[in-house]
């Protein structure tokens, strides 16, 4: 009899949940696609077309039903994500969106990394990186703390200097004051010429760059077509020798001496070269000495091996070490294990040296 | 040219503010809109506009002059016009006997016409005829959309994802539940699109989700597509790439098993096991007889020298 009524008790308060939960559920046939971080949702179902059909008031009836049921289903979504409150216990309830997920095109292509500027390279060569300078400086004359540059900086303002001192080998005559000016003036157009030619590279840079794909139409510019006509020719059976030309087009010589590999001199070239080359080749055909320098040689060699374990070795290190491990291991390339190295070379050389030296002094 | 912007330096810090709001990013700023009128504008077609620019504010530009261009014919202007304000979606107003109440939606990319969608007005009940009380302006608003249509056909996929771009406002981490007011609904029926905009009532479910009722406010409006001008698939996929900055970093040497249980590895230094600090025991403490055994009669603190 308790179980009966324990059970009854259960059933009742399910019932009073269910109740509760009816006002805020949704039938649907599928499921809506969320995206919470738009505040978007997808309805795929097909509306009922043949009542939207019919009339005014009908259809917008139908519609707000229909808009009413999608905006539950994502207002229930939306509360479910992690809320808190926002600014203390009396705050408004906030919840933490989701990143959006609807692939949406960017306004503009993402931005390009530059080119280092010249002195860029030269610092990453040199290991050398930026002071974070203070703001305010100490004014000694002043005894406060005034701003670097600008409005009443320390050292007061250089257009009120009233000295300027000789300095010890110029002529006394010299307006010193034109001096400084014209100084001035030369290091700002210096640095504005630096300046442009920095931005020079960069844009050289940036139009060579893109070697594979062609930009869409409407976003090619007239070098990187140039470059795909002339590919486009090349590619033919006779490498492009029987491709016709526009009008005004001119005639691209034959480079016939391009590429690594086969390279060829023209047949009736410089005479004088080629006897040159002729004798020289008799020459050392002709000569006991053996052409290929076997101390050389074998220098190279050890050299090239040593980079190569040196390369290595810095890749396996470079984990530990990290930006600044490779920043300051080149200026460590002059230090001790160079300067050990070449020391080794060098009593390696000797003895093979000697004995070359002593074969030529022999023929001599 | 982003080199021609650098070769003029700016000479004012105003001046290099603007330019690098301007400028492309990483995160990018949050899409403008501008709403042009063209020559023959009627007042249906301005009234859509201006309503419109209501719900969009601020991020949308209203020009108040009439302009004469054809969008589809040649899109010199409009580009021109992008520049300047710095507006990458447009809307395009204007009325002729061939295509009455026309309303061309598009976006732009690097300041080029990307996808460009001609709708006809055939209803427009606009936000002064609705007399009730509106949401504040710049709510963010909800998006609905209803039809399979909208996942089958390919430009009703372009205009639905013109549509989330147009209105969907600032993206923001975290959003207050009381302020969701706003919701803008979608349905794609019989080669009509339905737009209808609701304001949504909070009112109490027997648990924590409210019950949600809509009213009806703002601009509701009746469209038919026209004409398209959608971007190839190569020039959409570029626009779409985003660069490898915005992906979250993973972070290494964490795992996780079926259960949910994170697992690292911890790397520690070699430690010397003799010196290990245990809980001191006062009764295994070294008598003070066994300690001078140990050390081997060492001399203690006090010891003369004869």
């Amino acid at each position: 009899m308790a179980a009966a009524r324990v059970e009854a008790v259960l059933a009742a308060a399910e019932e009073r949940e269910a109740e509760k939960r009816r006002s805020i559920t949704v039938e649907k046939e599928l499921e809506l696609e969320y995206d919470l971080g738009n505040l978007l949702a997808l309805d795929r179902n097909p509306p009922a077309a043949a009542a939207l059909r019919g009339a005014g008031s009908r259809r917008e009836a139908l519609l707000r039903a229909l808009a009413r049921d999608n905006t539950q289903l994502l207002v229930s979504r939306l509360w479910e994500l992690p809320a808190e409150r926002a600014g203390g216990a009396g705050g408004p309830l906030v919840a933490q969106l989701p990143e959006p997920k609807f692939p949406l095109p960017r306004e503009k292509p993402p931005p390009r990394p530059r080119p280092p500027t010249r002195w860029e390279q030269f610092a990453r060569l040199k290991g050398i990186r930026r002071k974070r300078k203070a703001s305010l400086v100490w004014d000694e004359q002043a005894k406060e703390w005034r701003r670097r540059w600008g409005y009443r900086r320390a050292g007061g303002d250089p257009s009120r200097a009233w000295l300027a001192e000789v300095p010890a080998g110029a002529d006394p005559e010299e307006d010193q004051f034109a001096r400084l000016r014209r100084e001035k003036r030369e290091r700002v157009a210096r640095n504005e010429l630096n300046r442009l030619r920095n931005l020079a590279r960069a844009h050289r840079a940036r139009s060579a760059a893109p070697a594979a794909p062609l930009h869409p139409t409407g976003h090619q510019d007239r070098d990187e077509l140039r470059r795909v006509a002339r590919v486009a020719r090349v590619s033919t059976a006779s490498l492009g020798r029987f491709q016709p030309r526009l009008p005004k087009e001119p005639a691209e010589p034959p480079a016939r001496g391009a590429g690594k590999k086969r390279r060829f001199q023209p047949l009736l070239g410089d005479l004088a070269g080629e006897r040159s080359r002729q004798l020289e080749l008799l020459r050392d055909m002709g000569s006991k000495r053996p052409v290929l320098d076997i101390t050389r040689a074998v220098n190279k060699q050890l050299r090239q091996e040593e980079a190569e374990a040196a390369a290595a070795n810095k890749g396996k290190k470079q984990g530990k070490r990290g930006k600044r491990g490779r920043r300051q291991q080149r200026p460590g390339r002059s230090g001790k294990r160079s300067g050990a190295r070449r020391q080794g070379q060098g009593q390696r050389q000797k003895p093979a040296g000697g004995a070359a030296a002593g074969a030529r002094r022999k023929k001599a | 040219m982003e080199a021609l912007d650098r070769v003029v330096k700016p000479k004012t810090k105003r001046a290099k503010r603007f330019l690098e709001k301007r400028e492309p990013k990483l995160n990018e700023n949050t899409k403008n809109a501008m709403l042009i009128k063209g020559g023959n504008a009627n007042l249906t077609v301005t009234e859509v506009l201006k309503d419109i620019y209501a719900v969009k504010k601020p991020f949308a530009v209203l020009y108040k002059k009439k302009n004469i261009t054809r969008p589809f014919e040649d899109q010199t202007s409009l580009e021109f016009f992008s520049k300047k304000s710095d507006c990458s979606l447009f809307l395009f107003g204007s009325h002729n006997k061939k295509r009455p109440n026309n309303l061309i939606i598009g976006r732009m990319f690097d300041y080029h016409v990307l996808d460009m969608i001609e709708l006809g007005i055939e209803k427009f009940v606009s936000l002064k005829d609705i007399k009730n009380s509106k949401c504040p302006e710049g709510t963010k608003p909800m998006l609905i959309f209803a039809g399979d249509v909208f996942d089958v056909n390919e430009e009703y996929k372009r205009l639905k994802s013109l549509l989330i771009d147009f209105f969907r406002g600032p993206t923001v981490p975290s959003i207050r539940l009381a302020g969701l007011e706003y919701v803008l609904h979608f349905t794609a029926v019989d080669g009509k699109i339905y737009m209808r905009s609701y304001k949504v009532l909070l009112k109490k479910s027997g648990c924590k989700i409210p019950r949600i009722e809509l009213e009806e406010m703002g601009p509701s409006l009746d469209l038919v597509m026209r004409r398209t001008h959608l971007a190839s698939d190569d020039l959409f996929k570029l626009s779409l790439k985003q660069p490898k900055g915005l992906k979250p970093k993973k972070k290494k040497n964490i795992s996780h098993d079926a259960l949910g249980t994170t697992y690292g590895q911890i790397h520690m230094q070699k430690q010397d096991l003799s010196k290990l600090q245990t809980r001191k025991m006062k009764g295994l403490r070294k008598r003070p007889a066994e300690k001078s055994a140990e050390d081997g009669g060492a001399s203690p603190k006090k010891s003369k020298s004869a």
